[in-house]
């Protein structure tokens, strides 16, 4: 064991966890917004609507992230178009690609967790608010949406665990997060055992608080 | 179209192969993942706290921290944890694992935990009378597991092992980069050197559907052959 190396490696892999939380953070909010607007899609009774949002939950869920990733970072770079439009400010940053990519995978899942999410909300509910004559949109937005996220908490606690561990393939795009920086060091130093148990512990405590927050909340929004 | 064409000319036989050792590695992770779970759901099962402690260890750490970073260790630590054991055995000469054993036992490691969790789950929601009439009925515990607790067992694990299969066949896109030449390093080799990453990652995520829909119908059959008779 060496532990010399643990504590100096310790810094750098802390200031690497937060292009880690970045990319976390960037990709969750992005994505709720693409999973609620699918999860949304989903419920509608257009079958054209129904099967392009199934489509797309299908495809992002059915393939690894990495594939996504390559696919986003390398193969969008090869449409000529591409380049001369405003989207290729974007396009070309490892790190937009990797945020976009990341976005839309968890958005497919969180499209998933909340369409089921909306789909056990009695219908009861609704029908209250109809015969009190609120509106459909007051309903949905009052309604709908906070049964919705309450419902949806346990899973959506999972699915930022595992973006979490998802936004380490970062890494293979050249990004130096944490994984990527472990990487690093791992290969310079070829003491993989020490780097593994700091930059995994780092892992470890982040999960435990989102472990922690989501139950909190769970017990704050919960029905008591 | 040319690029996919069999023979020398196009990636058609590569990416053929590729498709192969990418069930291969899945198949043999899955079957690593259910030694592992044979060996930590009874110690998180167990009523000893140190027993399970080591279980709960074990599918924490497992299922808290990146699969990247558990390959990388494996990969760079692998063969340098085996040569420490195989000096101690008075053994002195390099070794080098093979990356299909390294990268399976990897991904065998991560799917371990997960169907560590999924058995876990499947038993403690068998109903508590079981149990206790095996007792009354005088049972050997093997025999009350082999007769009694697992065709339960499965039949309620089958659903959510078929997540676990999911989750292990597309962790094996992560081997790629200890270079088994599976589906994603062979698209990588192959956008490499026709300049054409677009075509051929987007060809690989399609393999990837085939592969995760095909084993789908698949399952789903299996859980209809076991649910039967409930």
């Amino acid at each position: 064991m060496d532990f010399d190396l643990m504590i100096t490696s310790f810094p750098k892999l802390l200031n690497a966890t937060l292009v880690t939380l970045k990319l976390l953070s960037l990709s969750l909010v992005f994505g709720l917004f693409i999973g609620l607007f699918f999860a949304v899609l989903r419920l509608r009774k257009n079958i054209f609507l129904n099967k392009f949002a199934y489509g797309y939950s299908y495809v992002f869920r059915g393939t690894p992230l990495l594939v996504q990733i390559f696919i986003i970072y390398f193969g969008l770079g090869q449409i000529e178009y591409l380049r001369t439009t405003i989207l290729w400010v974007v396009l070309k940053e490892p790190y937009w690609c990797a945020i976009i990519a990341f976005a839309l995978n968890t958005g497919a899942y969180t499209s998933e967790i909340l369409r089921s999410a909306f789909q056990t909300i009695k219908p009861g509910f609704i029908e209250a608010g109809k015969s009190l004559g609120i509106s459909n949109k007051i309903i949905f937005y009052k309604i709908q949406i906070p049964i919705a996220i309450r419902q949806s908490l346990p899973a959506y606690g999972n699915e930022i665990i595992l973006m979490m561990k998802g936004t380490s393939l970062a890494s293979t795009v050249t990004l130096l997060d944490l994984t990527g920086v472990a990487k690093y060091i791992i290969s310079t130093t070829f003491k993989p055992v020490e780097v593994f148990i700091v930059a995994g512990g780092i892992y470890l405590f982040m999960t435990f608080i989102i472990h922690n927050l989501i139950k909190y909340l769970e017990k704050r929004f919960g029905y008591q | 179209m040319d690029l996919l064409a069999f023979g020398k000319t196009g990636w058609g036989d590569e990416l053929f192969y590729a498709t192969l050792m990418t069930i291969a590695v899945s198949i043999t992770a899955m079957i690593i993942g259910f030694v592992f779970a044979l060996i930590f759901t009874p110690l998180k099962l167990s009523n000893k706290k140190y027993l399970n402690l080591i279980g709960n260890f074990y599918t924490t750490v497992i299922r808290g921290v990146p699969e990247l970073l558990v390959i990388y260790l494996l990969f760079f630590g692998g063969s340098g944890a085996i040569m420490y054991v195989a000096s101690i055995f008075g053994y002195n000469e390099y070794i080098e694992i093979n990356a299909f054993l390294t990268g399976s036992f990897s991904i065998g490691i991560i799917s371990g935990a997960y169907s560590t969790e999924v058995f876990r789950g499947a038993i403690q929601s068998i109903d508590k009378g079981q149990f206790e009439a095996c007792k009354v009925l005088g049972f050997k515990k093997k025999i009350q597991f082999f007769k009694v607790i697992m065709p339960q067992m499965l039949r309620l694990a089958i659903p959510n092992l078929s997540n676990v299969w999911q989750i292990t066949l597309k962790d094996t896109s992560l081997i790629s980069v200890t270079g088994l030449v599976e589906i994603m390093r062979q698209s990588y080799i192959a956008a490499g050197s026709t300049r054409d990453p677009l075509f051929f990652y987007s060809f690989a995520a399609v393999l990837y559907l085939l592969l995760t829909y095909l084993s789908m119908k698949l399952i789903n059959r299996l859980e209809v052959k076991y649910s039967r008779g409930f």
